[in-house]
């Protein structure tokens, strides 16, 4: 089989440490979905403390993810652009979800 | 003819095609997964606090299958960073890794699934309720084992009062059943949302499990031809695995913990 190289020899030592930076995100993740599942046992005092809590460590291991294994903190322009997009439309969803919690038809009977 | 820019970026994108391509998939697939969050969040503020279903699914099971991806991910990219330092066996055993993460991911979901396609909630002609899992069903009388309710808000919440309740094996004439239905996503609001949130999602999972295994497989003949190239595609399909992962991320506390 040829095996034409893919890197030279910096870059090769380049790559070893973005290994063991994949080593620690990886660690982080495991540590969160602990923390997620024992923070769910904790009495808050009301259930929305534990969806807030929850909701803070999934978006802190999301970033992990989208940062480092799928190298979004050291992109192009192009996919920045595309994401600003994406988290604009995504921002506008969820702001019509909540405003037509409000929004209720005349006469709905409502408990 | 050849395609352009599979490997070398393009001038005005700054990227090679198939990058820019999944990034806008990607996109899509936020959209999607949002548009459903969205509707959870519907249904769940609509419904009334006491008959939103809360510890019904097993956390066990859901942590584990969170670990299961999430080692997955880190197999994915070191497969991605063993094709980068020129290492194609590493690659083949990681992503091997992979494939047999991505199986053991389905094997526990479908464990999950049969769990609440054999578990029934019964109505009895006496006003009770049965719940429990099927055990036997002939013609005359089912056995379950499980417990019965008098009201159906006991159904409702298994962690927060009273955590678990004893179950026994319980046998009723068919003769006494008013409605026997199980608990599948016609079951109530909740279960709908649930079996379609997490059946797309293993939908994708067996989708990228599907790219991977052709990588992993007869696809690698192309790393002998053009490892650059190859080595792009293994980036694209782990974007793409990376996704999912991040996507479950979010599944879990919201349909497991909350």
């Amino acid at each position: 089989m040829t095996n034409a190289p893919v890197m030279n020899a910096p870059a090769h030592d380049d790559f070893a440490h973005h290994v063991r930076r994949y080593l620690y995100v990886f660690y982080a993740l495991i540590f969160g979905t602990l923390i997620t599942v024992g923070a769910s046992y904790i009495p808050f005092g009301n259930r929305e403390i534990n969806i807030a809590v929850a909701l803070f460590i999934a978006i802190s291991k999301a970033s992990l993810v989208a940062c480092y294994f799928m190298h979004l903190i050291s992109e192009r322009k192009m996919i920045y652009g595309i994401l600003a997009f994406t988290a604009f439309f995504f921002i506008g969803l969820m702001f019509l979800t909540l405003w037509s919690l409000s929004d209720f038809p005349r006469h709905t009977v409502t408990h | 003819m050849d395609i352009p820019y599979t490997i070398a970026p393009r001038p005005d994108t700054g990227l090679y095609n198939a990058k820019a391509g999944i990034w806008l998939f990607l996109a899509s697939e936020v959209m999607l997964f949002g548009a459903l969050f969205s509707t959870y969040i519907l249904l769940r503020v609509g419904a009334p606090e006491e008959f939103w279903p809360y510890g019904w699914l097993n956390i066990p099971l859901g942590t584990a299958n969170t670990l299961v991806l999430i080692t997955s991910s880190i197999t994915t990219v070191m497969a991605w960073a063993s094709c980068k330092m020129n290492q194609f066996g590493r690659f083949k055993v990681f992503h091997a890794c992979t494939l047999l993460l991505a199986l053991v991911f389905i094997g526990i979901k479908s464990y999950e699934y049969h769990d609440k396609f054999t578990h029934y909630e019964i109505s009895l002609k006496d006003g009770r309720l049965a719940d429990g899992h099927l055990v036997e069903r002939q013609p005359d009388h089912v056995v379950i084992h499980g417990r019965f309710v008098t009201d159906r808000k006991e159904l409702f919440d298994l962690r927060g009062r009273g955590g678990s309740h004893p179950h026994e094996e319980i046998t009723l004439a068919v003769a006494d059943i008013k409605k026997m239905e199980n608990y599948g996503p016609w079951h109530n609001t909740y279960l709908a949302i649930y079996f379609t949130l997490t059946g797309l999602h293993a939908l994708h999972v067996i989708g990228g499990a599907l790219v991977i295994g052709f990588l992993w497989g007869p696809g690698s003949r192309l790393w002998r031809r053009d490892p650059e190239r190859f080595t792009n595609r293994i980036e694209i399909s782990g974007l793409f695995w990376h996704f999912v992962d991040l996507v479950w991320i979010f599944l879990f506390p919201v349909l497991y913990l909350l």
